[in-house]
């Protein structure tokens, strides 16, 4: 699907944002994955449009950076994180866990289109281990069953809440965010006790920074 | 008597509205802003070098110094770049400070652009944390809003523009050369040094790249003075540090603490290991610098005595192995991760990366063979101050680090595999029907 004159006007506000416009390239592409599920030729061709460089140059770029998909990702990207501290200490089982109830696998989304899985790096979550991510948004501390239960929601339409962030929405609102951060979400709950912890400790024995 | 905890940075986290511009005015925040603009930009500077601020990246560079590097006068733009790409294995701070407090890391941002004169910042965030970016710019936002980001803030003269820039997903774009060239728009490999950043950066002018949490420390320095900041920490690492313990501990999370406290002390903070348990072996900062085992607990977690002990504080966030974890299986993960994040650049850590992977992953399945224990420390040594950036070092260390304390068991997963030696369902921090 051609991207639409909209979305080019959207892009150039993206590129008026820097002091050189070509700087503005991956929010473009988040933007144009926003649109179209996935980078498509288009995609490529009107960020090349737009910045007035060549399609190959957006592709060289599109094709270094993981978040850009060349194969749409349908309803829900859902990330588990097989990073060492993360895997080790469960992320493995969630990440057998949610191939089995989504028929997806590494890159690959389910057969109905729903869910696109991936196992992701680091998510500088760690604290929250194991992590798994829907739309990006944080879904801390599952478990292989807590995380099938998520599935289960989302597939049945129920409004399901990040553990630190906003409601979830679906994959190419997240993307959407990323080209234009100020989607309105911003008073999502997202501190929650493991990052209190210190402060709380600190507060029972009257511990404080004000003077050393 | 043991090391109090000092919540500075992470002190009103508790307050639901801190996110907010007006919650973070409550608590007195802006105020060093204020204090700053009616200062000469080069007091500042020499403020933050008398500090002895030093870089909660990794490497831990002196942050007045960096500044000092950036000519003036030379008629050139400059630019701040704040790196928020946070994606080393292990760290989870960065993070954390954009959701609770972003508004410190814009005040820093303002006040450290005033004291290099860029009228240009950028936040360059991974994009693969969607909450993180929208705090951030919802703060940037308000804060133009009130007249703190603009045109002739506070009446000062001084004009700045913030950026929040979201990133794509590549764990080499943490590098500060590969940042630049991505947020430029191009593919993130990193750039041959010198120049450095601090003479052509961005857009091949003067830059400087700072961490999160370096930022952050910047309007409480401005606010509360170069003696109260000394008052923490050591001479050669002064100040706090928005430490986070991961791992196989009672409650982990994030913990505030001058630097000089041990590892001991930090995990009495997160209430010791989980029942049953005990340390086998544990990392000061992120996967790229060596681990250590109980033995250096007792520690300062210090720049100096963390160098001194063989490894790095690296990004401060300590992870912690209890005995359940293979450490083949740990070090194997970690170098998967590196191959897969191999910009590609060089030889050494693009090929090298892919055959070390390649060797432990036998060993993990206990097809190990002796002598290629030696190949691996061939394979790193080849990599190690050869290749084109730190990630290829950083690649290198993990097994080398491993073998130091655990020869045994990679020679144990000649015939053993990883998961015979370990029942990885005992390492969960889950159990019974939740691990199924
Ligand atoms: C592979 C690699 C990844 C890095 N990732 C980060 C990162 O995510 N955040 C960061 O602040 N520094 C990272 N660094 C360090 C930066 O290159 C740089 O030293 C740092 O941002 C400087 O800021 P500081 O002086 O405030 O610490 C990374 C370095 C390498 C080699
Ligand atoms: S060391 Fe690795 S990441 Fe760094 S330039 Fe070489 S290939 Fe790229
Ligand atoms: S290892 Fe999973 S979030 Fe860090």
């Amino acid at each position: 699907m051609p991207i639409s004159d909209s979305t080019r006007e959207q892009m150039r506000e993206i590129a008026a944002r820097y002091p050189s416009a070509r700087s503005a390239l991956l929010p473009m592409l988040h933007l144009a994955q926003s649109e179209e599920d996935e980078i498509t030729t288009d995609g490529i061709n009107a960020c090349a449009e737009v910045l007035d460089i060549t399609p190959a140059e957006v592709t060289a770029v599109a094709t270094f950076y993981t978040m850009y998909k060349r194969e749409r990702v349908g309803k829900h990207h859902i990330g588990v994180c097989t990073n060492t501290l993360c895997g080790l200490l469960g992320g493995d089982a969630v990440w057998d866990s949610l191939v089995e109830a989504t028929g997806a696998g590494h890159n690959t989304a389910s057969p109905d289109g729903e869910f696109f899985l991936e196992r992701i790096e680091c998510q500088a979550a760690c604290t929250h281990a194991p992590v798994m991510t829907v739309d990006w948004e944080f879904m801390d501390d599952v478990t292989p069953g807590s995380a099938v239960e998520v599935i289960e929601s989302l597939r049945r339409g129920e409004s399901v809440q990040a553990t630190r962030g906003p409601a979830i929405r679906d994959f190419q609102a997240t993307e959407r965010t990323l080209a234009f951060p100020d989607d309105g979400l911003a008073d999502a709950p997202s501190v929650d006790d493991k990052m209190l912890a210190g402060l709380q400790i600190a507060k029972e024995r009257g511990m404080t920074g004000g003077n050393a | 008597m043991s090391t109090p905890l000092t919540p500075v940075i992470t002190e009103f986290w508790d307050r639901p509205d801190l996110y907010t511009l007006d919650g973070y005015r409550a608590v007195g925040g802006y105020r060093a802003l204020e204090r700053a603009l009616t200062m000469d930009p080069d007091d500042i500077i020499a403020q933050v070098k008398d500090s002895g601020l030093r870089g909660r990246g990794g490497a831990g560079f002196p942050t007045g110094m960096k500044w000092g590097f950036v000519p003036q006068g030379d008629g050139k733009p400059h630019y701040l770049v704040v790196n928020a790409d946070e994606s080393e294995p292990g760290a989870c701070k960065d993070i954390p400070i954009m959701m609770a407090n972003p508004h410190a890391l814009v005040e820093g941002v303002i006040i450290a652009s005033y004291a290099i004169r860029a009228n240009h910042a950028f936040i360059y965030i991974r994009g693969e944390v969607p909450n993180a970016i929208r705090k951030v710019e919802f703060a940037v936002k308000q804060a133009k809003e009130a007249g703190l980001i603009g045109s002739n803030i506070q009446g000062s003269g001084f004009d700045l523009d913030v950026v929040v820039h979201s990133g794509a997903g590549a764990y080499i774009c943490g590098e500060e050369t590969a940042l630049l060239d991505s947020l430029e728009g191009y593919r993130g490999q990193p750039r041959l040094k010198p120049p450095f950043p601090a003479v052509a950066g961005l857009y091949a002018s003067p830059t400087v790249i700072n961490n999160v949490e370096t930022i952050a420390n910047v309007p409480y320095i401005v606010d509360r003075g170069v003696e109260w900041f000394r008052g923490f920490g050591t001479e050669k690492s002064p100040g706090f540090k928005v430490f986070a313990v991961s791992g196989h501990v009672k409650r982990p999370g994030i913990y505030e603490a001058p630097l000089g406290i041990t590892m001991r002390e930090l995990l009495d903070y997160a209430g010791g290991m989980r029942d049953g348990s005990e340390v086998k072996f544990w990392i000061p900062g992120g996967s790229s610098v060596p681990m250590l085992t109980p033995e250096h607990l007792d520690l300062p977690l210090t720049y100096e005595s963390m160098a001194e002990a063989g490894t790095m504080l690296g990004t401060g966030t300590p992870m912690v192995f209890d005995q359940t974890t293979s450490v083949v299986k740990a070090v194997t993960r970690w170098l998967e991760f590196y191959k897969h994040e191999s910009c590609g650049k060089c030889t050494p850590c693009r090929e090298g990366t892919y055959w070390i992977t390649g060797v432990l992953e036998k060993f993990e399945h206990g097809h190990g063979q002796e002598q290629e224990m030696e190949t691996l420390t061939s394979l790193c040594s080849q990599i190690s101050g050869r290749s084109f950036c730190a990630l290829g070092d950083a690649a290198a260390t993990p097994y080398p680090a491993a073998m130091k304390y655990f020869r045994d068991e990679f020679l144990a997963a000649t015939h053993t595999s990883a998961d015979e030696q370990f029942d990885p369902v005992a390492s969960y921090v889950f159990a019974g029907a939740a691990a199924r």
